[in-house]
């Protein structure tokens, strides 16, 4: 008991999960309706699983899957890509382009997935090469796109909210007929999956975090540290393509001005929460993704309390602080400190005296 | 300096030659890049650029940018960053129209609550980022999040403020005297600026004064720097940063009033993405995000060939609103590349030249 507490409370996933945590008890004393999951059936005559739950995790899919993106590209290159947003409403408007210029069928929507991807690629190429071979701060070289891309987007599209209309399209984006889960989240899974066996299998993971503690002495020891940046920044690249994808399939349309409005800040915010440093260097998919789900999660507890949806932020940022402050080194080393010499001497003699006892027994 | 720079030229009895420096460099680059571009832009376009309203409007229009582009670049100048400021501005607006239509406002008093606000949002910032050590950027989106959400709080129509004296004062000119245009009817109207421009023009020289000749803003520069050194040199490291967010916070109040003066109204739209304009500003100005390089004049130049560009890209023609985000972009990479090479360019030379007395001496 103690080993793991004290596993738990060096690890970095404690604030995430203490953060979760927290919202967990404030729902269940609120309301326990809250955790409640019931089938229903939609318009479409589907069965489909409703519930607070399943609404936080289908709302947070494109947060998920960009926060994984973002982590990699903080460890990386010791900053943020706040063009995620932008990027993702591009990859949306070259994916409606290409799904409006033909008939919508399962390869034609393969077909302009890829060309999304591309395009976002071609965004984090640029991006990872301002960053790596031009040395400039993530957050100024990506303020570029971050200013010009919704006109791109825009000027893709040439017209305001061009549509898209075909059940194919709801497939991804709501659900499959037969199961009952939000595709979304399935896309979230699976995506996670592959990402986590990519850096479980490769080295890709181990020299990331080398090039963001000390690019220098991991050029030395034979890594290159610009393909890297430039590799992390199009992996968030295909991860803006993914989500302005299912952005797009969720609505069947695509506004360049609202299509992730301000998803990069939340998805910078879910790094953060998650317990990784935005100084780059180590870094924890699974706590950037509990963070993104955090994150929806406050919002959802926020409208279930009747909060108008614009005062939605006010609220979020208090509890945001909250967490941070609690999560802040100084915090940390006084809360250390303070189990150390107050709480240590108790779990030592709750712990040792049973041993003594055994000891005496034989 | 210069005088040093003489005895040391006079003893060895050659005349070295001080190299500019980084910040001068970059200064002059934007000076003469905006000069450049108005100068083309009044020989292409003519018309309204020939217009000293038309170049005083620049000002009038974004005193407000100018006010908060100098508190970001105090504050990048230490390695940070506040993206809070458009949020604060926006609420400032909207309290201050707010206090004004109560029945028993008045000016003075919604001056007080702008700079209150803004101190307050400075103070708590300041705090969490030195003292608590959380990473500024995190800080200040909370803040921005926090100032967006109040304002639809305080109300969520857009408020138009009505009280006599503050109409009085919105309404207020200052006539520049000599020059002028001719309008329509052939008559002469004298240009004029607003009284926001005033505010934002000392604020810049303020700030300028402060950065270059008080203890206070020099350490700014050893903290950005170097943060090891300047805390062995003996600066208070974390004082210096709370200062700087205090100060940036101030100004966003400072800025929250002035756009205030100019438009009159408070609505949660009010400066939105202005935090991104401050930077780009600030950036194109020759303020590095990594801290220690910098300067107001810059980030002064830095506003006007913003806004300069987007003046000629509607004279050219390309009125659609998504022209302008996309030319600023491109302007915003020109700079940023431009920096970057000169920056790695020069690094070489120095090290290349190291001047005698900084090599390290060898025994014999």
């Amino acid at each position: 008991m103690a080993k793991w507490w004290e596993r738990l409370s060096k690890s970095q996933l404690l604030v995430p999960l203490s953060a979760l945590l927290l919202l967990v008890v404030f729902n269940l004393f609120r309301d326990i309706g809250f955790f409640s999951i019931s089938l229903a059936i939609n318009n479409d005559g589907n069965t489909v699983l409703q519930g607070n739950l399943i609404s936080i995790l289908d709302g947070a899919s494109e947060l998920a899957i960009l926060a994984i993106g973002m982590t990699l590209v903080t460890a990386s290159s010791r900053g943020q890509d706040i063009s995620v947003g932008a990027v993702a409403a591009i990859a949306g408007s070259v994916f409606v382009r290409v799904l409006r210029g033909n008939e919508i069928t399962m390869s034609v929507i393969l077909g302009a997935f890829l060309a999304a991807c591309v395009a976002a690629m071609i965004c984090g190429l640029f991006n990872g090469a301002l960053v790596s071979v031009f040395k400039i701060q993530p957050m100024i070289a990506t303020l570029i796109l971050f200013s010009a891309g919704r006109s791109i987007a825009y000027w893709i599209n040439g017209g305001a909210t061009p549509t898209v209309d075909s059940p194919l399209l709801n497939y991804i984006g709501k659900l499959i007929p037969g199961i009952p889960i939000p595709s979304p989240i399935l896309i979230v899974i699976a995506f996670g999956v592959l990402v986590s066996l990519v850096l479980r299998f490769t080295n890709l993971g181990l020299y990331t975090q080398a090039v963001g503690i000390n690019e220098k002495s991991a050029h030395l020891n034979g890594i290159n540290a610009v393909g890297i940046k430039l590799v992390t920044f199009m992996i968030i690249g295909v991860c803006a393509a993914l989500a302005g994808s299912i952005g797009v399939c969720k609505i069947g349309l695509i506004n360049h001005e609202k299509i992730l409005l301000d998803i990069e800040m939340d998805a910078i915010l879910a790094v953060a929460i998650g317990g990784n440093a935005l100084g780059g260097g180590k870094f924890s998919l699974k706590g950037s993704v509990i963070g993104a789900y955090v994150i929806q999660a406050l919002t959802t507890t926020l409208y279930a309390i009747k909060v108008p949806s614009t005062q939605v932020k006010a609220y979020k940022a208090i509890v945001i602080i909250l967490i941070v402050v609690l999560g802040s080194p100084v915090i940390k080393a006084y809360l250390a400190r303070l189990r150390d010499s107050k709480l240590r001497p108790i779990i030592n003699r709750l712990t040792r005296k049973p041993a003594n006892a055994m000891e005496n027994e034989s | 300096m210069t005088s040093k720079q003489e005895n040391l030229s006079g003893a060895s009895g050659k005349t070295i030659r001080e190299p500019i420096s980084n910040t001068n460099l970059l200064l002059a680059i934007t000076i003469g890049t905006f000069f450049g571009m108005y100068a083309l832009a009044m020989l292409v376009w003519g018309g309204g650029f020939l217009n000293p309203q038309q170049f005083l409007d620049i000002f009038n229009n974004n005193a407000f940018l100018i006010v908060i582009s100098c508190g970001l670049t105090v504050v990048m100048i230490t390695g940070g960053i506040d993206i809070s400021v458009g949020g604060v501005t926006a609420l400032v607006t909207m309290s201050c129209v707010v206090h004004l239509n109560s029945g028993n406002g008045s000016v003075l008093g919604s001056l007080i609550m702008a700079l209150g606000i803004g101190l307050a949002f400075g103070l708590i910032q300041g705090l969490l980022v030195s003292y608590l050590e959380i990473q500024p950027f995190i800080v200040s989106l909370a803040g921005m999040f926090f100032a967006r959400g109040m304002i639809t709080i305080i109300s969520n129509d857009p408020q138009t403020a009505g009280l006599e004296s503050f109409l009085a004062l919105k309404a207020f000119r200052i006539v520049i005297p000599g020059i002028g245009y001719y309008g329509k009817t052939g008559n002469f109207i004298p240009a004029s600026i607003e009284p926001g421009v005033v505010v934002a023009i000392l604020v810049v020289l303020a700030i300028f004064f402060m950065l270059g000749w008080t203890r206070f803003g020099r350490n700014l520069y050893a903290v950005g720097g170097n943060m090891q050194s300047a805390m062995m040199l003996g600066i208070n490291v974390k004082r210096t940063k709370f200062f700087a967010y205090l100060l940036s916070g101030l100004l966003a109040g400072i800025g929250g009033f002035v756009y205030l003066l100019h438009t009159g109204a408070g609505d949660a739209a009010n400066a939105t993405a202005a935090e991104m304009q401050a930077i780009a500003s600030s950036i194109i100005g020759g303020t590095l995000l990594t801290g220690g390089v910098g300067n107001v004049i810059g980030t002064l130049f830095g506003v006007l060939s913003l806004m300069t560009i987007n003046n000629i890209v509607r004279a050219s023609g390309l009125r659609d609103p998504w022209w302008q985000s996309i030319t600023t972009g491109l302007m915003l990479c020109f700079f940023i590349l431009l920096q970057s090479v000169i920056l790695s360019v020069r690094e070489k030379k120095t090290t290349i030249a190291l001047p005698a007395w900084m090599m390290i001496r060898r025994r014999t």
